[in-house]
């Protein structure tokens, strides 16, 4: 009636059968389902149009004790570099203060007396600026920004015989190309980074989740006593996951073209190639977590002790080269890291494989490392 | 070696941690027998059974399973093992076919597609086979189970408590279905907790705390302890239960029913504690043959005094 064939090897039928399984579950797990789309959604919208590196519209509050036309003229170049937003005007240095104290003013813009007769006799007077630089990263660029908007504000006003006043030009003409990126858009450095943290997340949380579902039902009991071998189990499981991940690159790519005219400069087939590479990655991690881990909170601990080290080391939220030595030794084994030069380069830089291949191998490595630990630490039983 | 054992095992040792769980385990099923495995709650039964299938490896001991080393091979055992767990383990958020076709799968069944409708047709799960599995009520899961692990024609059946919660017309047939496929040469190792399926059995075994205490045919189970009972009726039998225990010859009192079993090792002492207190007429104390049951209560009474 029936014949049971005694495969002794890999067997393609279980493979098919334990990857058509994982499909059909998923399909009808709605939250996770909800959550493959709605992650890179909701990310998308918090990164990118939250996140700016290059805040502008900053409250200050202007002290003047001179109405004079040098003072006013600095004050309206402020204005306009679009970096300053001026609140009403403090009445006295206490309110100033306050004022900042409070937080709801970050610059104090104090116009000494006699600041433009000053100017016109020559004296250099100082302006003072007093920045609340409890978060020195939002008003970094306003305080650079100060310097020459002040010196060509004043430039165009002192024609003439004061013109002796304006400084000499420098020695050497500095030429800066901001290349790849020239306007300095923030999106562009972190929509395709997004590609990497919500693949990182999404990827190892779900696969994390996948083995220990299994057993916390107990249904692993019920797998483990077919003949279903450990690299069946592995793999076959993952496939549905790879799958959820080119979904979910494709949705963060197209809005990042869309919503962020995020250029891609170079070939899409690399960019995919990369993504599966990185998502094969993540995905081994992942089921080697939840062969460690005893249930499904331990898997989601695991996941978030990893994530946060690739968030944060990777080059995604701090510069990588900004780090001492030590993290980005920690920073180069993670896949992140890779990723997001690999994204980076073949978007905005447009790439090709030669350029690519020196972050291509890491994560390979880190990829075979993680397979041989996720076989040694698979339980063929119920020890 | 011998052909006709499907189970043959010597002195397997299981420990959880500091746990001593499975003892010493000997045992030997011959092939197309149904033997029962009986014993309290966390005797170590479960255990006994997944060491038999590969799902845990025994600390010690050795044997064969179907002819197949225990301890190391078990992929073979698991082809030709039909496992069913004690407690539901089949995909609750697959459907009944959807369960059977993965098994059927995993097993690299050729025939897949016949063999499921074979299952789903004889266990009449056919008309239900797309509600899924989790919406089934308990005896239709075992049903399912038992469809599941017959799927790819195991020479051995590990039964871990099939019927536990399931309806007595249920019960009865699943254990005509276990006595038919038991008549084509499966080998059937049940726990249970049920004494008329243990009367069922070929043969028995009594495990606790982990030490198999017995194993014969019901009968010669029975008459090994070499128990005197009375059956003893009469009012408010619960106080009277316990003025009766502690007295000469009396081991064990237990209500069944209207009516209180009194056994004991002791034959002489329990007969004179008899025939003193059946003087008084409320009760009447009649002789009997203690059961299956009274067995093993007193079995369980005497590992717990012997081994906590
Ligand atoms: N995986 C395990 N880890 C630790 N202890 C276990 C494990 N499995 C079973 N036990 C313990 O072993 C004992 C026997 O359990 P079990 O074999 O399930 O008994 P039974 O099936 O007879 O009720 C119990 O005390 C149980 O707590
Ligand atoms: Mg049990």
């Amino acid at each position: 009636m029936t014949t049971v064939r005694l495969a002794s090897g890999l067997s393609w039928s279980r493979w098919v059968g334990i990857m058509l399984k994982e499909f059909i579950q998923l399909k009808r797990d709605r939250l996770t389902f909800g959550m493959i789309i709605g992650i890179p959604i909701v990310q998308l919208i918090l990164f990118g149009f939250a996140i700016n590196t290059d805040p502008k519209n900053l409250p200050a509050t202007v002290l003047a004790a001179d109405q004079g036309i040098y003072g006013r003229t600095v004050l309206w170049a402020l204005r306009n570099s679009g970096y300053f937003r001026f609140e009403h005007e403090a009445r006295n240095e206490q309110e100033a203060d306050e004022m900042l104290a409070r937080g709801e003013v970050q610059f104090v813009i104090t116009v000494p007396e006699n600041f433009s007769r000053k100017i016109a006799r020559g004296e250099r007077p100082p302006l003072l600026i007093e920045a609340d630089a409890t978060d020195p990263s939002a008003i970094g660029n306003a305080v650079t920004a100060l310097n020459n908007i002040a010196r060509n504000a004043l430039a165009r006003e002192l024609q003439g015989t004061l013109g002796r006043l304006n400084p000499p030009p420098d020695p050497v003409e500095l030429r800066v190309h901001r290349r790849y990126n020239p306007e300095g858009v923030t999106q562009y450095n972190i929509v395709p980074g997004l590609l990497g943290v919500i693949l990182t997340m999404t990827m190892i949380l779900m696969t994390g989740l996948a083995m220990t579902r299994e057993r916390e039902r107990g249904t692993f009991e019920n797998l483990l006593s077919t003949p279903a071998l450990p690299i069946e189990v592995m793999t076959g499981k993952i496939v549905p996951y790879i799958m959820i991940g080119l979904v979910q690159v494709t949705i963060v790519l197209s809005a990042a073209h869309l919503l962020f005219g995020v250029p891609l400069m170079g070939s899409i087939a690399l960019l995919y190639l990369c993504v599966l590479l990185f998502i094969a990655a993540n995905l081994t991690l992942g089921i080697t977590f939840s062969s460690i881990a005893r249930n499904q909170l331990q898997a989601m601990q695991m996941t978030f002790f990893f994530f946060l080290p690739s968030m944060l080391l990777s080059g995604f939220m701090f510069p990588f080269r900004g780090m001492p030595g030590w993290a980005q030794a920690i920073g180069s084994v993670l896949p992140l890291t890779h990723f997001l030069q690999l994204v980076r380069g073949i978007m905005l830089k447009g790439n090709v494989f030669a350029e690519l291949w020196p972050n291509i191998w890491p994560i390979i490595v880190f990829m075979s490392a993680m397979i041989g630990i996720g076989l040694l630490v698979y339980r063929r039983t119920l020890d | 070696m011998t052909v006709d054992l499907a189970i043959d095992v010597r002195g397997l040792n299981k420990s959880f941690g500091d746990k001593h769980v499975v003892r010493d385990l000997t045992l030997q099923v011959p092939r197309g027998q149904i033997f029962g495995f009986l014993g309290p709650n966390g005797s170590g039964k479960t255990t006994s059974i997944r060491l038999l299938c590969g799902l845990l490896t025994a600390d010690s001991g050795s044997g064969t399973c179907l002819g197949y080393d225990v301890i190391r091979e078990s992929p073979a055992i698991k082809r030709e093992v039909g496992y069913m767990t004690q407690r539901f383990s089949l995909w609750e958020d697959l459907s009944i076919r959807e369960n059977l076709d993965f098994i059927a799968r995993m097993y690299g069944m050729t025939d897949r597609r016949a063999a499921v409708n074979h299952q789903l047709d004889k266990l009449g799960l056919a008309a239900r086979q797309h509600q899924l599995a989790g919406t089934l009520s308990g005896g239709w899961k075992q049903r399912l189970a038992l469809a599941a692990c017959l799927l790819h024609q195991p020479q051995l059946l590990l039964l871990d408590e099939p019927t536990a919660g399931v309806d007595p017309k249920a019960r009865r047939d699943f254990w005509d279905e276990i006595h038919g496929l038991a008549a084509q040469g499966i080998t059937v190792l049940v726990s249970t907790h049920y004494m008329d399926e243990a009367e069922r059995c070929h043969k028995l075994a009594y495990i606790a705390y982990g030490r198999l205490l017995v194993t014969g045919t019901a009968t010669e189970v029975t008459a090994s302890q070499k128990l005197t009972g009375y059956a003893v009726t009469g009012p408010d039998l619960t106080a009277y239960a316990a003025t009766l225990r502690g007295q000469p010859g009396v081991g064990q009192v237990s209500p069944f029913g209207s009516t209180l079993h009194v056994t004991g090792h002791d034959r002489a002492a329990l007969e004179a504690t008899a025939a003193r207190l059946s003087s008084d007429s409320a009760y009447r104390w009649t002789p009997m043959a203690p059961g299956l049951e009274d067995v093993f209560i007193g079995l369980m009474q005497d590992a717990e005094d012997n081994f906590t």
